[in-house]
């Protein structure tokens, strides 16, 4: 009785994820079947799954705007920024797990509240400012602010991650004659790999993905695959097969990124909570 | 050379004063042992010398030299922590020349070094393992290897071997003790336990609320200590306190006798009580006796003695060994 229960139970549990698991999956299955399709059947609903397949939206989208101009801009953009947002935060996420102030947890909430303001709020000032540098539409410029967008949560993850760090191991660099430089380099950095590889990650796909400042700050030289699939919704009218082929496009590389590392992403992001 | 003095030295935490203000003077080659109940400051003292705290007043000299604000690094100390710290992601012979490296030395140095001071713990088999697959007592030597390898001024051990079982314990103790004779260089080593404190140490430190009651070798202690505290502190079982009319038939406020100090007679003696609990140990036998008047006592006697619990004892303290303290726990002359 009781087994049987059980099983009755796994069952209707089962289903139920598979049909929300699908019904969050659906658009972008739409997507990846529209991108197939041509301009006539994308908009058809009549017939969903039941028309000719083609491949001409992929080579059209290439030939009209250059898809790996903008996926090299991408990729640099996200790794760049991502690079940067280490560089500050490691040493940052050092001084707060090992040498806090009393005012360390102040800085640490102030710094997360800045993530609480809506971006739109800075527009015009950081607008006027790309301006006045001359960074519009210039890959260090886009690249710098999205490495400050996502500085805090960066902080954030890495001090956690430092903080399960046993300090003792530490010291013991220093009595070795490890200086500030070589502590971080030889022995607080490799024993928070996994922590600084899935806080890595993360950025990494928040950079990708990033499409307010993009749009806003960029127009072709700087252009990153957000830049290229907004290109597809038009005044003129939306072309459903080409803008699913620029979307198919864009997400392709991060869906792979992150199913690659989800283990990887997994074991970070929960890092800690079962200690 | 590895002289180590402290003159003056404060350290607080806000308005609380761990250490209040400490002197003393270690000489190079030296065995000293900080010892003293958990929250003494034993450790913190320890920290200051290494340079992993900073002390808020008072100087730290190293061979005569003034080292109080140099940073760890600098001051060519060699620290074995309580948790081993070793670096987990480096094998067992990165781990021990991970000093040399960080003193710039070329590789293949570095290998012999290595090699050497391996030999020496044990360890050859072991180099290219991971810390996590080692025992404890195993770490503990790496944690060892890696302080001797680059020949410090002084070595600093902080409580190495509370994370060990009871045999492993006696075992690495003679070790580190074999080690000290080697080496001949300085050691200050801290524990809570004071077997460890009078077996291994030239002279030992005892501490008391950050502050150092007394400074001497171990038998100086247990022949002459300083106050109550020291009396109490040092030797296993501890000391017997008396106060009141008893006490002051010796012209103290209180007196203190050893357990091994005071005789046992089933027939006569100076005082009359039961045994509420006797402990057999083989060699020796400890019964806890509730001595009519005066309480309990502890008295040290031989393994064969065969006392249970509710006999009646009578006890005689030595008279050559009465300790006799002043109503602040000061000692007095030997009346």
């Amino acid at each position: 009785m009781a087994r049987e229960a059980t099983i009755q139970r796994k069952i209707t549990v089962t289903a139920a994820a598979w049909v929300v698991a699908l019904v969050i999956f659906f658009p972008i299955l739409w997507t990846i079947l529209t991108s197939f399709k041509s301009e006539g059947d994308a908009i058809n609903l009549s017939h969903f799954f039941s028309t000719p397949w083609t491949i001409d939206s992929y080579f059209e989208v290439q030939s009209r705007s250059d898809y790996f101009h903008h996926f090299f801009n991408s990729v640099i953009i996200s790794i760049g920024s991502t690079v940067l947002a280490l560089l500050f935060s490691i040493p940052a996420a050092w001084s707060m797990a090992f040498a806090p102030t009393s005012r360390t947890r102040d800085l640490m909430m102030w710094m997360l509240s800045t993530k609480m303001m809506p971006a739109v709020g800075v527009l015009v000032p950081i607008y006027l400012i790309f301006k006045t540098l001359g960074l519009l539409d210039n890959v260090w410029g886009i690249m710098s602010i999205l490495m400050l967008m996502n500085l805090p949560i960066v902080v954030w993850m890495l001090y956690t991650y430092f903080k399960e760090i046993p300090v003792d191991i530490l010291e013991a660099a220093r009595m070795d004659g490890a200086t500030l430089g070589k502590e971080l380099v030889y022995v607080l950095v490799p024993m928070a790999v996994p922590g600084i590889a899935s806080t890595m990650l993360l950025n990494i796909i928040l950079a990708w993905n990033e499409a307010f400042w993009t749009l806003n700050l960029t127009t072709i030289n700087a252009a990153p695959l957000t830049a290229f699939i907004a290109s597809y919704s038009s005044p003129e009218g939306l072309f459903w097969a080409k803008l699913s082929a620029a979307s198919t496009l864009a997400i392709a590389p991060i869906l792979v990124l992150g199913w690659i590392s989800q283990r990887q992403l997994v074991r970070g992001l929960t890092f800690g909570a079962v200690k | 050379m590895g002289s180590i003095q402290l003159q003056h030295v404060n350290k607080s935490f806000g308005a609380h004063a761990v250490i209040p203000d400490a002197s003393l003077e270690i000489k190079d080659g030296e065995f000293v042992v900080f010892v003293g109940p958990s929250g003494c400051g034993k450790s913190t003292l320890l920290r200051l010398i290494a340079g992993l705290e900073d002390t808020t007043s008072g100087q730290i000299l190293l061979d005569g030299q003034d080292m109080t604000a140099a940073p760890p690094a600098r001051r060519q100390l060699a620290m074995v922590f309580q948790s081993y710290a070793l670096y987990p992601h480096m094998t067992v012979g990165q781990n021990i020349g991970f000093p040399l490296k960080m003193a710039g030395m070329d590789k293949a140095s570095i290998e012999g070094k290595v090699k050497e001071a391996a030999a020496v713990l044990n360890l050859t088999n072991y180099l290219d393992r991971r810390p996590r697959n080692l025992s404890g007592g195993q770490r503990q030597r790496v944690a060892i290897g890696r302080a001797i390898v680059r020949q410090p001024k002084a070595f600093l051990f902080d409580e190495p071997l509370s994370n060990l079982d009871a045999a492993l314990r006696v075992n690495m103790r003679l070790e580190i003790s074999e080690l000290h004779q080697q080496l001949k260089t300085t050691m200050v080593y801290v524990t809570h336990d004071q077997v460890e404190a009078m077996t291994m140490a030239d002279r030992i430190v005892v501490l008391n609320a950050g502050n150092i009651e007394q400074f001497g070798s171990p038998m100086e202690l247990y022949r002459h200590p300083a106050n109550r505290f020291v009396a109490g502190f040092i030797g296993s079982p501890r000391m017997n306190f008396i106060d009141g009319p008893e006490a002051a038939k010796h012209n103290a406020a209180s007196i203190g006798f050893r357990p091994e100090h005071i005789s046992v007679s089933a027939t006569s003696g100076s005082w009359h009580g039961t045994v509420g609990v006797a402990e057999h140990l083989g060699s020796d036998t400890f019964l806890h006796v509730n001595v009519d008047g005066l309480g309990l006592m502890t008295v040290r006697t031989e393994g064969e003695k065969q006392l249970h619990h509710g006999d009646a004892v009578w006890l005689t303290p030595d008279p050559q060994r009465v300790y006799r303290f002043d109503k602040d726990g000061r000692s007095l002359a030997a009346a």
